[in-house]
């Protein structure tokens, strides 16, 4: 059970540093997707270990995250590229517009 | 004992390539390797005996979400490497923040009195199980999951969608 | 000589339909090593029959277009060029395997291989057999489609890490036509999961034995949702495999050879292989949901032989099916393409799966027979006439040089 908290710590913390420090826009998506992740190991991991005998709760969590990724990692991209189409750059630094 | 090997393997290989992915230059080099970050934990989920779960996570994200991505990056940096630098300027404020969450982190799962007990689950439910819950316990977050895909989709069209051009020689 | 014995044994029970052919074999050699001995048995035969099965295709494919293009074919290696197989491959062992300079080698290298192993890998939950299925697996279908989902990274690490714009559209074109295509593979084969009510695929085939007494085994093809979800999934796994008239990644007129353009040597082989292999999967799932897996058309010739002889007959006759059609049918526009999918196909299978409801909810024979055949008639004569753009032919001219 440490083991996989541990991971499942492990990376997020690496998804975390790659959203903050890359500028990239499509890196700070894959770092989201990594978090996400690590969150899904934490499903299963107490799923294996829950106490009820028939609750499949955390493997539903699981599934219903997957989806959820699924969704915005379509919407983040679509996104992505329509920012990409108006500025010529996805630079998350360079994106600054709105900055008074 | 073997699947103590075969966990530190799947582990080790889920973290090496997720710092890849996110270290490296090359976008598509990163994608690459955050695939086989999901492969990896795809493969954990099918050692923990959740194999309903390992191969959904497979499909979606290898065969879906990988493929999105990688259009995504080819239609933005053309596939070529980032010019200039691709670390933001306060990435060592971001990298240090994220060291300091993994100690906090870690700490508290290591004082943790639920990391103690024992495996119950080790035998993997079956798909009809799985197939009658879904239908009966969580009918509603699978029809809301439903619309929030349909919405999501339909949203990620109509964004990407490529505006009619005035010019008329350019064929779609 | 005990262990060759066990071997013969399991390799006698295997051909002859008798119920876990592995037990005799494995009896033979000392506990610790019989989780090996099980899965070296699966994998071997698999790794045995079917590249055997892919050399020989190659040739009657070439013989076949040959004969439908009124020439002969190959005719010069072996017996009637049925040695041409081992020509192309000595040939290809032998070439000069060629990376271009600008190319990422090491993605370069791993490309093949990517697409050789998740292929490889779906034949592990195909029931070739009564008794004859590598893995039992509770969730065979999704392992299947999950497996499969993973060769569309590889085609795209081909073309991408080639440098080759040729090879970077075919890839492309192949991934967006593999997304494409997989949507509606993935709802036709859920019509039979429905109606069935698992995902495991030799529960599948199973469910499709002939009761004692009747006449006609009770096949999926042979109600109207199962024969329209049949057509749907052979014309979507035509479009996976990337065959004619489906073959716009590989368009030899427009981008060369596309996303395996600058394979040469033993690497294109495996390119070649794996896109053979993949077909013969399809079609194998498709045999296994929809033509009764492992099971004779009647239900008198039952016992008439073993039960992967039916399965590899029907192989054979997909096979000759495709080839068949990649003689025939032109290639299609990549429009055309990507507007049969989204335009016919997914609507097509959607409809499929409300006509397996429908066979499930209404009792009568009679009634549900007619309304599925309504429903499905009527949605294909309507999505026909008014999706499709409706393009006006002019009259043919037939123009000579003066």
């Amino acid at each position: 059970m440490t083991f996989y908290l541990a991971l499942s710590v492990l990376l997020f913390c690496v998804g975390l540093a790659g959203v903050l420090a890359r500028r990239h826009a499509i890196m700070a998506l894959i770092g989201i997707e990594l978090m996400l992740n690590a969150a899904n190991i934490n499903f299963i991991a107490f799923w294996r270990h829950s106490s009820a005998a028939d609750d499949l709760s955390g493997m539903f969590w699981m599934i219903f995250s997957v989806a959820i990724a699924a969704a915005e990692a379509a919407v983040g991209l679509a996104l992505v590229i329509l920012v990409f189409r108006h500025r010529r750059s996805v630079r998350l630094d360079e994106l600054e517009s709105l900055k008074g | 004992m073997p699947t103590d090997v075969i966990l530190w393997i799947l582990g080790g290989l889920i973290l090496i390539s997720a710092v890849m992915s996110l270290a490296l230059r090359n976008l598509i080099h990163c994608a690459l390797f955050l695939m086989v970050c999901f492969l990896g934990l795809a493969g954990l989920y099918l050692h923990l005996n959740a194999v309903f779960s390992g191969l959904v996570q497979a499909l979606v994200y290898v065969g879906a979400v990988g493929i999105i991505l990688i259009f995504a990056i080819l239609l933005t940096e053309g596939g070529g490497t980032e010019t200039g630098s691709h670390l933001g300027s306060q990435w060592r404020t971001g990298i240090g923040l994220a060291v300091l969450l993994a100690f906090a982190l870690l700490g508290a799962v290591s004082n943790s009195p639920q990391t103690t007990q024992a495996a119950r689950h080790t035998e993997e439910p079956t798909v009809r199980e799985i197939g009658l819950k879904l239908m009966t316990d969580y009918l509603l977050p699978l029809q809301t999951i439903g619309l929030l895909l349909t919405a999501a989709a339909i949203g990620a069209v109509v964004l990407a969608m490529q505006e009619p051009k005035p010019r008329k020689d350019e064929t779609p | 000589m005990e262990p060759l014995k066990g071997l013969l044994s399991t390799l006698w029970k295997a051909l002859t339909d008798q119920p876990d052919p592995k037990a005799p074999f494995l009896e033979s050699i000392p506990e610790d090593y019989r989780s090996l001995a099980s899965a070296v048995l699966s994998v071997a035969p698999i790794l045995m029959v079917f590249p055997l099965l892919f050399a020989l295709t190659t040739v009657l494919e070439r013989k076949g277009l040959g004969r439908i293009q009124n020439r002969l074919g190959p005719n010069r290696v072996g017996p009637a060029g049925f040695l041409q197989f081992a020509a192309d491959g000595l040939k290809t062992l032998t070439k000069e395997d060629v990376v271009p300079r600008a190319a990422d080698r090491v993605v370069h290298f791993l490309a093949p291989i990517a697409l050789v192993i998740p292929v490889l890998l779906t034949f592990a939950v195909l029931p070739f057999g009564r008794n004859l299925a590598p893995i039992d697996l509770d969730a065979g279908l999704l392992f299947f489609f999950a497996v499969s989902s993973a060769t569309e990274l590889a085609v795209f690490m081909a073309g991408w890490a080639s440098r080759n714009k040729y090879s970077l559209l075919g890839a492309l074109r192949a991934v967006a036509q593999m997304v494409s295509y997989e949507i509606p593979l993935v709802l036709a084969a859920l019509s039979v999961v429905m109606i069935t009510g698992t995902l495991s695929l030799s529960a599948i085939a199973a469910a499709q034995s002939p009761t004692p007494g009747s006449f006609l085994a009770p096949w999926y093809v042979f109600t109207p949702w199962g024969l329209m979800g049949f057509l749907l999934f052979m014309i979507a796994a035509c479009a996976e495999a990337n065959r004619s008239p489906f073959d716009l990644p590989e368009g030899e007129s427009e981008i060369i050879a596309g996303y395996y353009l600058e394979y040469s040597g033993f690497k294109f082989a495996l390119f070649f292989l794996g896109e053979y292999l993949g077909l013969f999967a399809s079609s194998g799932l498709a045999i296994t949901l929809f033509l009764g897996g492992w099971n004779a058309p009647f239900a008198f010739m039952q016992g008439w032989l073993p039960s992967w002889v039916w399965f590899f007959a029907k192989l054979a006759t997909l096979i000759a099916v495709f080839i068949w059609i990649r003689g025939t049918l032109p290639r299609v526009r990549m429009d055309q393409l990507m507007g049969l999918a989204w335009k016919f196909m997914i609507p097509m299978t959607l409809l499929t799966l409300v006509a397996a409801g429908l066979w499930h909810r209404l009792p009568s024979a009679p009634l549900r027979w007619v309304a599925c055949t309504a429903l499905l008639a009527g949605a294909f004569l309507v999505l026909g006439r008014v999706l499709m753009p409706r393009t006006r032919h002019g009259r043919r001219v037939y123009r000579y040089a003066d």
